[in-house]
């Protein structure tokens, strides 16, 4: 092993220029599959965040325009939702996927004011079930219950960088349950404290939605329809639903029953699916672009070492002349390419996953606004040991590769034409 | 017999055949000294690199230590050149890139000998043909007579069964080939090995026990040599 070490590095110091050439061309290959990788999976990384904001397993459902005339109507037609719609989804129809319903409206803005202080702010009426649809966690207190809707309580659940402006100096949000807030004349009461995250979203208030048609006398208008469901799997059955729901709502508002915007609906699970498909494309995508820019760098390593066959042909041809079987001579080769693609693959990967580490830092700590929310383009934008092993693994597969038709071509040499040759 | 020919045939085919060995049939002994001598193109290399396995033949059979060699893979065929024979050329086929003591050692390397034992013997070689100093120079920094007094400790590294040599003295100058051939008439005299080397040397044929002369493709006369007398320049040197 230590002699065969010897005679490669004997090669290779010989060769430096040409070796360092086609090893520039290896790492090159191997830099821009690292960092390909790394800023796909930075991508991906910030898909998934923003995904992870919902359940997963939930339709939201908003009013349209209709397409189509229908029953005298015009097409063009705007479509509300109501408290009917609510009823329709919660009936038997549906009853066999349909879990949880609910409902939001939004109304504003409200200034809010308790302990003198005051903030203003939009109010999201909206069901019990809105804090699982969103993930709400909270930071003391509950959230919206069944009796608030029943009653059409006055109940009030403050976000907590709201809550932060209207507490009393060194006081904490617990000491805000339980307070009155007046607005609209009209005294809320705070039964919880939601966390917000800085970087999220625009921030409201919850309160019970029927208490909210109320006090804005709109006792038919819903803005949202929401519901988790269970049993459709595929993007097949979703479709089938969703045609199904689609027409039970078009006919209750006398639209077409297939009109397709007349309502809206946004499926996360079918949305999910078809991002993970889509970045399951992506990574596949970038790892094939990363393995051709290899590809050209194993092409100029099986070039080297096959112009270093031509030139130590006679060598060779001596070497087989004292005994040495064509397995050793393809030994010299096959170690000789496999060596030089691996350190410069090596080099390589460093200076990637340092590229990655820059990308991090910059591109990765930024976010950009988008309709109000701030979004992070890059997430982690760095690449994990799997990945480092499996360049480990490709480029021994690819020194190998690079060597194969040079090392057989050597071991091929006769040693009576090469001993000719001058 | 060491070594055994039976009617060996050698046909080159580079688009026009050309029927170089016609035949021939030779037997040599362990521990002769032979010389094959012919005029140029009459087949001497071709027959020397058939006995040292570098090469096939067409027809007839080659035994060699009482093993038949024919058609032997290029696996087989390096672990008997490795093991039975050593090859001395004109032009000596050193590994420039290698020391003197690293081409010595390298056939020992094909043997498996670990590095320590290697250096250790070809060390030995060397202060044996008097090149002790010059172990650590490159074969561009020795002069032709180094050169090949390297190669030949490198053929015999091994302790082959034969020493074959194509025209050892014919890069050399008449001083130092008499140099070599007294080395090589030493080693036959004191060590016994057997030796077969072509020349178109008289001098160099002289030195020999037994004189081979090769013609058109088959043996033609052998000259019994002991006194060696056969050269018409005298005795003790080579004309050039
Ligand atoms: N590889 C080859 N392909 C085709 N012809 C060859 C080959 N090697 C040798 N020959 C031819 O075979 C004949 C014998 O060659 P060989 O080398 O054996 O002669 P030789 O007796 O050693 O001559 P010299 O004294 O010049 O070295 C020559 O005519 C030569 O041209
Ligand atoms: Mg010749």
């Amino acid at each position: 092993m230590k002699d065969l070490l010897a005679e490669i590095w004997e090669s290779i110091r010989r060769n430096k220029l040409r070796t360092a050439l086609t090893g520039f061309a290896v790492a090159w290959g191997i830099f821009m599959l690292i960092v390909l990788l790394g800023a796909g999976n930075g991508l991906m990384n910030a898909f998934n965040q923003q995904g992870e904001q919902f359940a997963s397993n939930t339709m939201v459902v908003y009013g349209g325009v209709t397409s189509q005339p229908a029953n005298g109507y015009e097409a063009g037609r705007y479509i509300q939702l109501n408290n009917n719609d609510i009823s329709i989804t919660q009936s038997a129809l549906f009853s066999e996927n349909v879990d949880e319903v609910g409902a939001t409206m939004y109304s504003g803005p409200y200034v809010l004011v308790l302990n003198g202080r005051h903030v203003s702010t939009y109010l999201v009426g909206c069901y019990p079930n809105m804090k699982n649809m969103n993930k709400i966690e909270l930071i003391c207190g509950r959230f919206i219950n069944p009796l608030d809707m029943q009653m059409e309580r006055k109940s009030l659940v403050l976000s907590a960088s709201h809550a932060s402006q209207l507490l009393n100096g060194g006081e904490d949000y617990e000491s805000l349950l339980g307070k009155s807030v007046s607005f609209g004349g009209n005294s809320w009461m705070v039964v919880g404290v939601y966390k917000t995250d800085k970087s999220a979203q625009r921030v409201e208030e919850y309160v019970p939605m029927p208490t909210l048609q109320v006090l804005t006398n709109e006792l038919n208008r819903v803005g949202q329809i929401n519901f988790s469901f269970h049993g459709l799997a595929t993007e097949e059955d979703n479709n089938q639903f969703e045609a199904r729901y689609r027409a039970a709502i078009n006919k209750a508002h006398k639209a077409a029953p297939d009109d397709q915007s007349s309502i809206w609906i946004w499926n996360r699970f079918t949305q999910n699916m078809q991002m993970n498909k889509g970045t399951s494309i992506l990574r596949k995508a970038l790892w094939v672009l990363g393995i051709l820019t290899l590809i050209g760098g194993i092409v100029g390593v099986s070039n080297i070492m096959l112009i270093t066959v031509k030139e130590r042909t006679r060598e060779f041809g001596v070497r087989k002349a004292i005994g040495a079987s064509p397995w050793e001579i393809m030994k010299l080769i096959l170690a000789e390419s496999v060596s030089i693609t691996a350190f410069f693959g090596y080099v390589g990967m460093f200076l990637g996953m340092v590229a990655c580490e820059v990308m991090k830092m910059t591109v990765g700590q930024s976010s950009v606004e988008f309709f109000g929310e701030s979004i992070r383009l890059f997430v982690n934008p760095t690449v994990g040991l799997d990945v480092a092993i499996g360049v480990t693994i490709v480029l021994v597969i690819a020194g190998t590769l690079a060597g194969l038709s040079p090392a057989m071509k050597a071991a091929k040499i006769r040693p009576i034409q090469a001993l000719n040759e001058t | 017999m060491l070594i055994e020919l039976h009617n060996i045939h050698k046909t080159y085919d580079n688009g026009q055949p050309l029927h170089v060995l016609k035949g021939i049939d030779l037997g040599i002994e362990q521990g002769e000294f032979v010389s094959i001598m012919g005029a140029s193109g009459s087949g001497k290399s071709t027959l020397l690199n058939i006995l040292g396995i570098l090469d096939n033949y067409d027809e007839g059979e080659y035994w060699l230590d009482g093993k038949l060699i024919k058609n032997l893979s290029e696996k087989e065929a390096a672990h008997y050149r490795n093991q039975m024979i050593g090859f001395v050329f004109q032009s000596f086929n050193l590994i420039n890139f290698k020391t003197a003591v690293e081409n010595v050692e390298l056939p020992l390397y094909y043997q498996g000998f670990g590095r320590k034992k290697r250096n250790e013997l070809a060390m030995r070689y060397l202060e044996h043909f008097g090149l002790a100093e010059w172990a650590t120079h490159y074969p561009n920094e020795l002069s032709g007579g180094q050169k090949q007094r390297v190669a030949i400790a490198r053929a015999l590294i091994t302790n082959p069964r034969i020493l074959l040599a194509d025209e050892p003295t014919g890069a050399l100058d008449s001083k130092t080939s008499v140099e070599v051939m007294n080395l090589l008439t030493d080693l036959n005299r004191t060590e016994k090995v057997t030796i077969i080397v072509v020349t178109h040397e008289s001098g160099v044929a002289n030195c020999t026990d037994k004189i081979i002369h090769i013609k058109d493709g088959i043996i033609g006369e052998t000259t019994m040599n002991e006194q060696h007398k056969a050269s018409v320049f005298g005795t003790s040197t080579i004309m050039k």
